[in-house]
């Protein structure tokens, strides 16, 4: 698995599903770009012109909590955003980032030690975060989920397994 | 294995197992599937598993309701494309536009039962606990694998236990208590737990009310919560159930009682000894109206401590708060009265059932005639889709359970959440304020 690297992204504690991503798209947005077009509109303006493939967003608190619109996750996603650090994240925005093959991780240490605009390295195969102040682990995510977000994501993952053994796939995080 | 919480009892049964433990992981089979306007979305990440059948389509629930009637063509495509899928797989749990709120209607109709489990695309799915139901909310990929498969995979939470004692006071609701214990603790308070709800407060709750403490929780974090399903809950049920099974055409021939009695011996209950995480404890007497200020829920402060702040718009309806109990609080607030100059007063029914008995009990005349609005039953401007959406800079005062900035479809206009009476009471004021102030 690659490390990702790229820059910081640091915002605060419960930023939310409506200001990560308007609940009035849910329905009438659709098409992958647009949807990045709207990534954290109402938290951060300057977010969607300015993020580059592979930049990694820092949070505090509980990230993402609110709704459970999977847009909030996939506009990351599709905005290139490598990984999410957190110090905790909501729990149903850690399932649609994972589903989506969008790291979550859970990492105090690192996201206080990080400053906006620096670049940061996620090596997920090796559970670390790498920023200039130092080197930070966190709890290995478990096997079948760094399976799955190789494969793409569940989607992809299941459509593998119910490939694989018919009718018998299941799939899904905690 | 030890005295389980009613999470682990749920999830042990979804899963088919005879016990599980706090933290282990299981293949939970859900009763019953929910998902709403975002039918189509899940409906085309479905397709990419190639198949011509969802696996059983007896387990799904589809309600119209996030965006109706349809404000503009983008939205009809989307109903429309939702109606196909619900005939070519013969879906018959679909409600229609204006039958109302997804949680409300899945509660009128009785399509869940207690001790089982719901899985829906919608964050307010621990809703279903006021019934006794495992529900929690899953993202729309989720949901298309649960359609294809039947089967997700959830971890067993740890479990909080709120005990509340003693009386409500006078104008104290439900409403309140969510309010101030998400304050309390914070909106991540509950975070990945099972919010277990008991005491003699608790249960003198009508069920109207009880149904808003596990709906509020989602905004406390919560996996999933519960209130344990009594006798009242059983006699609600029943006649419901029965109602929709004729009209699906199935027979039903047990008497009520039997109903209620299957329905009893299938309800899930803590053991007394089951171990929490954390427990809280509160007086209902010590209680009083809280308002959550913008733009986060547990920004709460009691009523009396927002003197004047005028609002523009005042907003009873939602999953939260638009039942019967909700719209007569508010007709017995107004009535007599006139909605404030400078304030729109509006009132969205949580579903037709509602709406009717509103009519019928004359609380939606006393409402028109104070010069409120009445709207078609649903989601409403709830998260900002339409029919109420806030001018900049707006003020807006809510019986919903979420102000996130934005939320109402305009980021620089301000939500405040509040209980029906407030709301009404505010409404009448044209400044956020106390029903007892209004009524005297
Ligand atoms: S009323 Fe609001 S919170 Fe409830 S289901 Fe609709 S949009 Fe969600």
């Amino acid at each position: 698995m690659q490390p990702i690297v790229g820059r910081a992204w640091v915002y605060g504690d419960n930023v939310n599903t409506d200001v990560i991503f308007p609940g009035k798209y849910t329905y009438t947005v659709t098409e992958r770009s647009e949807i990045a077009r709207h990534a954290l509109e109402d938290l951060d303006s300057t977010f969607a012109a300015g993020v580059q493939p592979g930049d990694v967003i820092v949070a505090g608190r509980n990230w993402g909590c609110g709704s459970s619109r999977e847009q909030a996750a996939t506009c990351l996603v599709y905005s290139g955003v490598g990984a999410v650090i957190a110090v905790s994240f909501s729990r149903i925005f850690f399932r649609n980032a994972l589903n989506n093959g969008l790291p979550a991780i859970v990492c105090p240490p690192a996201v206080a030690a990080i400053r906006a605009g620096e670049t940061v390295t996620v090596d997920l195969a090796g559970c670390t975060v790498h920023c200039a102040s130092g080197v930070f682990t966190f709890p290995p995510l478990s096997e079948k989920v760094l399976e799955m977000i190789e494969a793409g994501g569940l989607v992809a993952y299941v459509k593998r397994r119910l490939g694989a053994v018919p009718g018998g796939a299941t799939a899904g995080l905690a | 294995m030890g005295a389980q919480t009613f999470a682990q009892k749920a999830l042990a049964r979804a899963a088919g197992l005879p016990t599980v433990a706090v933290g282990q992981v299981v293949d939970a089979r859900p009763d019953v599937i929910l998902s709403h306007d975002n039918s189509a979305a899940i409906r085309r990440i479905w397709l990419e598993f190639g198949q011509a059948r969802v696996l059983d389509p007896a387990r799904l629930a589809i309600t119209l309701d996030h965006a109706v009637p349809a404000p503009t063509t983008r939205h009809a495509q989307n109903h429309a494309e939702i109606r196909d899928f619900v005939r070519e797989q013969g879906i018959r749990n679909f409600w229609e536009v204006g039958r109302g709120i997804c949680h409300q209607v899945l509660s009128e109709e009785a399509v869940v039962l207690p001790g089982q489990t719901i899985l829906g695309a919608d964050s307010h799915t621990t809703h279903f606990g006021w019934l006794g139901a495992f529900g929690a909310g899953i993202g729309r990929s989720e949901v298309a694998v649960l359609w294809a498969t039947g089967e997700l995979w959830l971890r067993v939470p740890e479990s909080l236990h709120i005990i509340v004692e003693g009386t409500w006071p006078l104008g104290v609701t439900a409403k309140d208590f969510a309010l101030r214990l998400i304050g309390d603790l914070g909106a991540d308070g509950g975070l990945y737990a099972s919010v277990e709800f008991s005491g003699p407060a608790i249960q003198a709750l009508s069920l109207e009310s009880r149904m808003v403490l596990p709906n509020m929780m989602a905004e406390f974090g919560a996996k999933t919560a519960y209130i344990a399903p009594d006798d009242a809950v059983f006699a609600y049920l029943a006649p419901r159930w029965a109602a929709r099974r004729r009209r699906l055409g199935e027979p039903v021939d047990e008497p009520l009682e039997e109903i209620m009695a299957t329905f009893a011996a299938g309800a899930l209950y803590p053991d007394p000894d089951a171990s929490y995480a954390a427990v809280h404890r509160y007086d209902a007497a010590r209680l009083e109206p809280y308002v959550a200020c913008p733009h986060a829920v547990d920004k709460v402060v009691p009523v009396s401590a927002l003197p004047h702040t005028p609002v523009q718009q005042a907003f009873l309806g939602t999953c939260t708060n638009g039942r019967l109990e909700d719209i007569a609080a508010a007709a017995q607030v107004v009535a007599g009265r006139r909605v404030a100059p400078g304030t729109r007063f509006l009132v969205i029914p949580a579903s037709s059932q509602v709406l009717h008995e509103a009519v019928r009990l004359g609380y939606v005349t006393t409402l028109l005639e104070a010069g409120a609005v009445i709207g078609v039953p649903g989601c409403g401007p709830c998260m900002g889709n339409h029919m109420g959406i806030p001018a900049p800079g707006e003020v807006t005062i809510s019986s919903a359970n979420r102000n996130f900035r934005g939320r109402m479809g305009t980021a620089d206009a301000e939500v405040y959440l509040a209980s029906p009476a407030v709301v009404a009471a505010s409404a009448v004021l044209g400044r956020i304020g106390d029903p007892r102030e209004v009524t005297g």
